[in-house]
């Protein structure tokens, strides 16, 4: 728009520099169960691959395993075939109620909390803290120019840095192998390049995701925090600034004299604690904001101060705006968790767990897939009689080679059933399946001359484990010349 | 800055555009974004240098790594001939039998036997080997030349009143068309030879017929009129009809005879083809 009229000068720049944040130190209820959650989700992502599980000779032994190459997943006990995918699906539907009952008991606790960039660059703050010192600390560092301790300091928090991140890597190659071989591999160089090349992806999105681009992921990069502001509501419990306590903010010594005054003083002392320990820099006394990721170290550390000003803490803290406006005019605080939204997302968290867990626990190791010819749809024999030809899958989802029989039903009686390359036992064919493969056969269904059959006869085959008994069917028809 | 602009809901200054009024916010982009879309400039430009890329009159920028996706599939293919070839070799020296009881073999054999029937037969056998009037089913259990492995591999590669000198070959009177017979005669065999099935022909003497049949016919088809695979004489008791079963066709075919030609493959297809042919056609319906 440079020369229209309206315009009436130039804009300094459309672009803005990020300020870097230097979140201070805090200790409190809430950095203890941040702490608590770093050890417990990292430990698992890092450990969780080490831990093995029998399946028996012909299976992995490792507990947790996404087996590209085999095409099979393993959890534990469970067992994930790709055609069973919808379980991940399951799981996904899951997270996301998960993540929306989350937000409507008490907001972003999710960012806050668990998501993976807040959790690592926790531990990346953790590292700088201990390299560069506290808050001020780092700020001077900053300022002054490169000396050999500052270098030796800034080196040392990359090196760790740098380590987490090769770590992070490296334990997410483990879930697609088996973890000691592939650890093995790594350091002696045999592993393949598509390990080395995903370790290298995961160190670079971990080294710069959680050491430079921090709260810059969760203002620009991320979807969830606008999906989050369109989700709350009125009820869900949010890291919040009580104005109605705080203000009018004002020093300790300014208070105690505008109190002699007669005038209203609020409990903020305007210390600017919170804005300080905040890791995405935010001042949470402008209230619900994008760039807060409701974390509570700002609580903590409000509650600190009070203490030392001695007064009553949560000045800052899980509350609704709603509560605010109910104390202003005089009114109780009113708090509920069971509500109909709330209700609702925990049902659906427990219908669709439910049904996926059922239709784990029953679902067959077994199946049968049939395929008929569709050329020719029938051949007509030499004594009169029709064959129909098929081809047949048949799955065994069992770590160990199990013996099916083959049987069809839906035919008058004298058809006989051949699978090539099969021996039959009593006119059915047995069929070797090895353990946890499928295997294809041709089958062929005869029926005798002189037996009248229609175009067309629905019919069943069916497999039975000749150990177990276990079953698995499927339909399909017989065809025959038309009848004039 | 000359002129900064704020407007009062907000609080954010703005850009000075106007549009009707309503004026554009200046919420600046974080400067790395700035960064990451000039870094995605760089790559474009270097992956110019480094891959196919610009257009010319006849060609293209092949780039410095020289590759191509047509390259690449041609050594695809290239490797799968070469593994091909291993397992055609074994295939060349392997028998009939060894190959249908080997899996890998007979995976091969199978495969390569489906595009060559394709290739090569379907034309007059049917993309699904069932034939028409005058070409044999290959899907059924009625074989004029025998249904054995052997058999067929033998039919395959001599052909049926081919032009090599091995050929298979009969030739079947035309006993009407030649005088052998009159049309009476003709009439009362037929009405004999579709008895064995279970029809009749209308006016036919079934006793006459056999009598006839008896002195004509029983060299090639036997007295038990089931035909001979060495000689090629079909089965006349079945179900199954080359020219068709009706009295027309029968009569017709008692007349006039029908030679069906069936070419030689011999020289045309190398020897491990025709043996993946022979194995993928019995697989089909063949048998004894």
């Amino acid at each position: 728009m440079r020369g229209d009229e309206h315009v009436t000068a130039e804009v300094d720049s459309y672009y803005a520099a990020a300020k870097k944040n230097y979140p201070a130190s805090v200790s409190g209820r809430l950095r203890t169960i941040k702490w608590s959650v770093l050890i417990i989700t990292l430990g698992i992502y890092y450990f969780l691959p080490f831990i093995r599980w029998d399946r028996g000779p012909d299976a992995p032994g490792q507990a947790v395993l996404i087996d590209i190459a085999g095409r099979k997943a393993y959890f534990f006990g469970v067992e994930i075939w790709p055609q069973e995918v919808y379980y991940l699906t399951g799981l996904l539907v899951l997270a996301a109620i998960a993540l929306f009952l989350m937000n409507a008991v008490a907001g972003r606790l999710w960012c806050g909390y668990l998501c993976p960039q807040t959790v690592w660059t926790d531990l990346f703050f953790a590292v700088e803290r201990w390299f560069e010192g506290d808050r001020r600390d780092r700020i001077l560092m900053d300022r002054a120019s490169m000396s050999a301790g500052k270098f030796a300091r800034k080196a040392g928090k990359h090196l760790v840095w740098l380590l987490i991140a090769v770590g992070t890597g490296g334990a997410w190659v483990l879930y697609f192998g088996d973890a000691p071989t592939i650890i093995r591999d790594i350091f002696t160089g045999n592993a393949a390049s598509i390990v080395y090349i995903w370790i290298g992806i995961l160190t670079f999105t971990t080294y710069s995701l959680a050491g430079f681009m921090r709260e810059q992921v969760c203002l620009y990069m991320c979807p969830w925090p606008r999906i989050q502001a369109a989700l709350t509501d009125e009820w869900a419990l949010n890291v919040t600034y009580r104005t109605d306590r705080g203000e009018p903010r004002m020093s300790v010594r300014t208070g105690a004299k505008a109190k002699e005054a007669g005038a209203k003083v609020g409990d903020c002392i305007d210390c600017k604690a919170c804005v300080h320990v905040c890791p995405t820099g935010v001042d949470i006394r402008e209230g619900l904001q994008l760039g807060c990721i409701q974390c509570g170290l700002c609580i903590d550390a409000c509650d600190t101060v009070m203490a030392k000003v001695g007064r009553e803490p949560g000045l800052i803290g899980y509350d609704t705006d709603m509560n605010i406006a109910r104390r202003s005019e005089g009114k109780p605080p009113i708090f509920r968790i069971v509500r109909p939204r709330t209700v609702l997302y925990a049902a659906l968290i427990v219908i669709i767990g439910g049904i996926m867990t059922y239709t784990l626990a029953n679902r067959a190791f077994q199946g049968v897939s049939v395929l008929h010819d569709r050329n020719p749809l029938y051949v007509n024999l030499s004594d009169g009689g029709v064959r129909n030809g098929y081809t047949v899958r048949l799955i065994n989802k069992r770590p160990h080679e199990r013996h099916f029989a083959l049987t069809v039903s839906g035919l008058p009686d004298g058809f006989t059933v051949e699978a090539q390359g099969v021996p039959a036992a009593n006119g059915k064919p047995v069929i070797e399946v090895s353990a946890d493969t499928t295997r294809e056969l041709r089958v062929l269904v005869m029926v005798p001359g002189g037996v009248a059959l229609p175009e067309s006869t629905p019919i069943e085959f069916y497999i039975v484990d000749t150990d177990n008994g276990e079953k698995a069917s499927t339909s399909d028809f017989f065809k025959a010349a038309p009848t004039n | 800055m000359a002129h900064e602009e704020i407007d009062k809901v907000t609080g954010v200054s703005t850009t000075g555009h106007e549009w009707d009024g309503i004026k554009e916010l200046n919420n600046p982009l974080p400067r790395w974004w700035l960064w990451v879309f000039y870094a995605c400039i760089a790559f474009a430009v270097g992956y110019v240098f480094v891959y196919p890329a610009v257009p010319l009159v006849s060609s293209y920028t092949k780039g410095w790594l020289g590759y191509s996706q047509r390259a690449s599939a041609l050594a695809e293919a290239e490797a799968g001939r070469a593994a091909r070839n291993e397992v055609g070799q074994n295939l060349a020296n392997a028998s009939l039998e060894e190959i249908k009881n080997d899996p890998k073999m007979l995976e091969f054999a199978m495969a390569q036997g489906r595009a060559a029937f394709g290739d090569n037969c379907a034309p007059c056998h049917g993309s699904g080997a069932t034939g028409s009037k005058g070409y044999p089913n290959l899907q059924d259990d009625d074989w004029l030349w025998g249904g054995t492995l052997t058999d067929i591999e033998h039919t395959i590669t001599v052909g049926i009143r081919s032009t090599s000198p091995d050929t298979r070959m009969n030739d079947m009177p035309r006993f009407g068309a030649d005088g052998l017979l009159d049309a009476k005669q003709i009439r009362n065999v037929a009405g004999y030879v579709l008895s064995l099935s279970g029809n009749s022909v209308k006016g036919a003497d079934v006793d006459a017929g056999k009598q006839i049949f008896a002195e004509n016919c029983t060299s090639c088809h036997g007295e038990d009129a089931k035909g001979s695979h060495e000689l090629g004489a079909p089965n006349l008791t079945d179900k199954i009809w080359l020219y068709g079963g009706d009295e027309a066709s029968v009569i017709n075919t008692i007349t006039n005879a029908h030679r069906g030609v069936m070419p030689t493959w011999g020289g045309k297809l190398d020897p491990v083809t025709i043996k993946s042919l022979a194995i993928y056609v019995h697989d089909l319906g063949g048998g004894t």
